[in-house]
């Protein structure tokens, strides 16, 4: 007898009650270990303006690798807070509607918290 | 989840008290934390490219007392969720799950998160000079 009781259709297609297989999960990872260098990275480069005045800072990010790097790091942060949070809510939230509603809520923050400091960084970067 | 009325795990308050508790809840609690203390950094952000005198409001608010008790905690966060998350990813390759290092190597992430934030802090207050 098979070992396995799902059907090997389902196995294939590797989705199970998620829908979405381990997608969510293997992002979550992904997410983390380029973190962990942008996160380091972003700290020593706060660190190395500790008293830069307004020129320096800016002068600093208009670097296109900062810019670059700074962009990268807003856009998984916000994706990497957002499987979290999302977690978080579903383990903990146990009434539906509330449920739901923080989950759409915890979305539209982080949208929009993403594109304004990307926007941030580019408008920076442009010298605009 | 639908509310059932059933007892739900884990039943916090009859567990002997275990430094993985802490450390498992801690991740969680931190990495809150940190998605709070995100918008910070787009507030930083969008001064720095709205003008110098927004800018000078951000950092005021920063070297205030009160910022500067909220970015030690949140520096506090950062290094202890920083530490555990890469001891979890250590463990999603399947390593470190018997119960001495796994007891182990929570206690390694909440003494490297105190001695990072200690050495962090005191090279800022230190004035940035090592």
């Amino acid at each position: 007898m098979s070992k396995d009781l799902r059907n090997p259709l389902a196995r294939a297609r590797g989705l199970g009650s998620a829908k979405d297989g381990v997608g969510h999960w293997m992002l979550q990872r992904v997410t983390a270990v380029a973190l962990v260098f942008l996160t380091v990275w972003l700290l020593c480069t706060i660190l190395s303006l500790l008293h830069a005045d307004y020129a320096t800072a800016r002068a600093t990010l208009m670097k296109p690798w900062n810019a670059v790097l700074l962009i990268a790091f807003v856009v998984t942060m916000f994706r990497h807070a957002v499987i979290g949070l999302q977690v978080i809510i579903e383990d903990y939230v146990h009434t539906r509607w509330v449920e739901v509603t923080s989950l759409i809520v915890i979305k539209f923050i982080a949208v929009l918290a993403a594109l304004t400091g990307v926007l941030a960084v580019v408008r920076v970067a442009l010298g605009s | 989840m639908a509310q059932t009325g059933r007892p739900l795990s884990p039943h916090l308050q009859v567990y002997k008290w275990q430094v993985q508790m802490l450390t498992s809840i801690l991740h969680r609690a931190t990495g809150i934390i940190l998605a709070v203390g995100s918008l910070i950094i787009v507030w930083g952000l969008a001064s720095l490219a709205a003008g110098e005198e927004a800018f000078a409001t951000f950092t005021a608010c920063a070297a205030s007392p009160l910022g500067m008790i909220v970015l030690i905690g949140w520096t506090l966060a950062f290094f202890y969720h920083l530490a555990n998350g890469i001891r979890h990813l250590v463990q999603d390759t399947g390593k470190g799950y018997a119960i001495t290092s796994f007891v182990r190597s929570s206690w390694v992430s909440i003494i490297a998160a105190i001695v990072l934030t200690v050495l962090v802090w005191g090279y800022v207050l230190a004035g940035g000079h090592a």
